[in-house]
């Protein structure tokens, strides 16, 4: 075994990657668990692609046959139900995962220099996913799938100048059909193995700057310790966790994130009469609703997603950390988080009466927190700088950093 | 670590069989999750529900043969004459010598699988049994194989006599 682990050793860094990239990795002492989500992320997305492979083995992507062959998955298939299931329910656990890895980065500054890289490809991870898991929603041919896809593809019509070209071009017909589908098909099947690719990158980057730790300071030496057995323990933990909650909405409420009129099949003549994105899609629906004009409302959902990149310019505060040791951002923080609550509720209702304003308000506060956000971290970094850090803090920062000076002259 | 073990690092401890318990654990939980998905690989309900076929003889001639479908599979019956009968009954010296007694339920009456079983082709019916075109195998009325590149007789599917004049090809499965 180890004659066989030189040979590979003089040809290829093996030996050398297992040690500095899992075993021995440097991993700050004080994750939390709020740090678990990246690994669960990266579960998920095995799971899907797993699941999908197999699924893909039984289901025919054709208008006439689609929506037959996922019944015929999930009554004939040896465990067919069970693979589909999971995929659907991998679909909504995979959102609701990577929004609290967010949060997690938006809370404790995760986003900040260095990171800005990891916080820019996981922004291309999340539009890559989002673009997924629509496309994967029109493949089972139900009601809800077809309407879903007839809106989303018809917000392309605000395209300057030629967007009803666009709008053909994209679905392949001058409707949803057969040419969507095997393109959304194909489309779907590709993905995931893009999204591997930029986890590939996402992880390069983060094992040139480290992990982040809730304290926001940067963490010498002393303070760091090996991946292997510490954090293979503690996300194979959080990973059980997981998979109880996982396997519990797999087993007894697998129907629980499917829209009951998606088990209705295609029809192009009749729209269901409410018809709503999946879960992990009502805020930005939202704010897409909340804007009465096409071009508008497209942009401003838009900008709802992509504005997350702008992060690491809006916030203009010198103090380390997140959330943590700033009552200002922290206070930002959660009224964001309540207000994305508030505006994936009024998404998921029929747009009448007073949830149109409450709409309209949520969204006015939604880009209002980051237009805020420059001026309030400058106010803030004067008002904690003149009034003082707490003592422990102050402590810790200096000595952490004159660690890292100590060790950067030796190293010179 | 317990005392016990940083006192006697030898013996295997508590950190031990915790490490192999949750080795077993995790292995068996893989396997267990790996199932699902390599039977849903095996034929679904639906194609296991296909797979018997039922077969009128009543429109055989005497010396006539018919190819019918069984699990997506071609199956040569053949009605045979006394003399057809007679000829495959002296000979038994073939590659993979088995009397035609026990290739038949009842002598009249062959039925085999159409596949020639070299590679896969199906042979067709030449005037003294059949002959594969792929690479030249010939096999004679009761499909015993007499040249050729192909190693055994045509298989014998399991089949019963329903009536006099119908047969069910196959067994119910699942």
């Amino acid at each position: 075994m180890s004659k066989l682990m030189s040979w590979v050793d003089a040809r290829f860094p093996l030996s050398k990657f297992i040690k500095e990239d899992l075993t021995d990795y440097p991993t700050p002492r004080n994750l939390s668990y709020w740090w678990n989500f990246g690994f669960l992320a990266g579960f998920v997305l095995v799971l899907q692609i797993i699941s999908g492979i197999f699924l893909a083995m039984h289901y025919k992507a054709d208008a006439s046959l689609a929506f037959d062959s996922v019944e015929h998955i999930m009554r004939e298939v040896n465990y067919g139900w069970l693979i589909r299931y999971v995929h659907s329910t991998g679909a909504s656990a995979f959102f609701a995962v990577i929004f609290i890895h967010m949060a997690r980065t938006l809370y404790y500054g995760s986003y900040r220099a260095p990171r800005e890289l990891m916080w820019w490809t996981g922004q291309g991870l999340l539009l890559l996913l989002m673009a997924t898991a629509f496309m994967g929603y029109l493949l089972p041919w139900g009601q809800m799938s077809y309407w879903g896809a007839q809106v989303i593809t018809n917000l392309f019509r605000a395209t300057p100048f030629i967007g009803d070209e666009v709008v053909v071009w994209l679905r392949g017909g001058f409707s949803i059909g057969d040419a969507t589908l095997t393109r959304f098909f194909a489309l779907h099947y590709l993905f995931p193995f893009l999204i591997v690719a930029v986890v590939l990158i996402h992880l390069v980057a983060l094992h040139s700057v480290k992990s982040s730790n809730p304290s926001g300071i940067n963490l010498a030496e002393k303070d760091n310790i090996p991946f292997h057995p510490y954090f293979t323990a503690k996300d194979f933990y959080g990973l059980g966790v997981f998979l109880i909650i996982f396997c519990y909405f797999v087993f007894f409420m697998p129907q629980f994130f499917i829209e009951a009129d998606n088990n209705i099949p295609a029809n192009p003549l009749k729209t269901p009469t409410h018809i709503v994105p999946e879960w992990y899609f009502l805020p930005f629906y939202a704010i897409l609703r909340s804007i009465p004009d096409l071009l508008g409302g497209v942009i401003a959902m838009g900008l709802s997603v992509m504005i997350f990149a702008a992060m690491p310019f809006l916030d203009r505060s010198s103090i380390p950390g997140g959330a943590r040791y700033r009552p200002f951002y922290r206070v930002l923080f959660y009224v964001f988080v309540i207000d994305v609550i508030v505006l994936g509720y009024v998404g998921a209702k029929p747009p009448t009466g007073v949830l149109v304003v409450v709409g309209q308000v949520s969204t006015f506060i939604y880009f209002g927190l980051f237009a805020l956000l420059p001026f309030l971290s400058i106010k803030e970094d004067k008002w904690l700088r003149k009034r003082g850090l707490p003592a422990e803090v102050d402590v810790l920062i200096k000595s952490e950093s004159e660690e890292i000076e100590k060790k950067a002259k030796k190293n010179t | 670590m317990s005392d016990d073990e940083v006192k006697n690092p030898e013996k295997p401890g508590r950190r031990y069989f915790l490490e192999t318990v949750t080795g077993v654990v995790a292995g068996a939980g893989v396997c267990g999750a790996a199932w699902p998905f390599i039977s849903s690989m095996n034929p679904s309900t639906d194609v296991l529900a296909k797979s018997t076929a039922e077969v009128d003889l009543g429109d055989i001639a005497v010396g006539e043969a018919k190819t019918v479908e069984w699990q997506g599979k071609p199956v040569f019956i053949l009605h045979r004459t006394p003399e057809q009968i007679a000829e495959v009954r002296k000979s038994v010296d073939t590659k993979d010598p088995t009397p035609d007694e026990q290739r038949v339920q009842k002598p009249e009456w062959l039925v085999v699988v159409g596949l020639c079983t070299h590679l896969g082709c199906v042979p067709s019916r030449k005037d003294k049994g059949w002959f594969c075109p792929c690479h030249g195998s010939v096999y004679d009325n009761s499909g015993r194989i007499l040249s050729g590149p192909a190693p055994k007789n045509l298989i014998l599917p399991e089949y019963e006599f329903l009536t006099e004049n119908r047969i069910l090809i196959g067994k119910k499965e699942g």
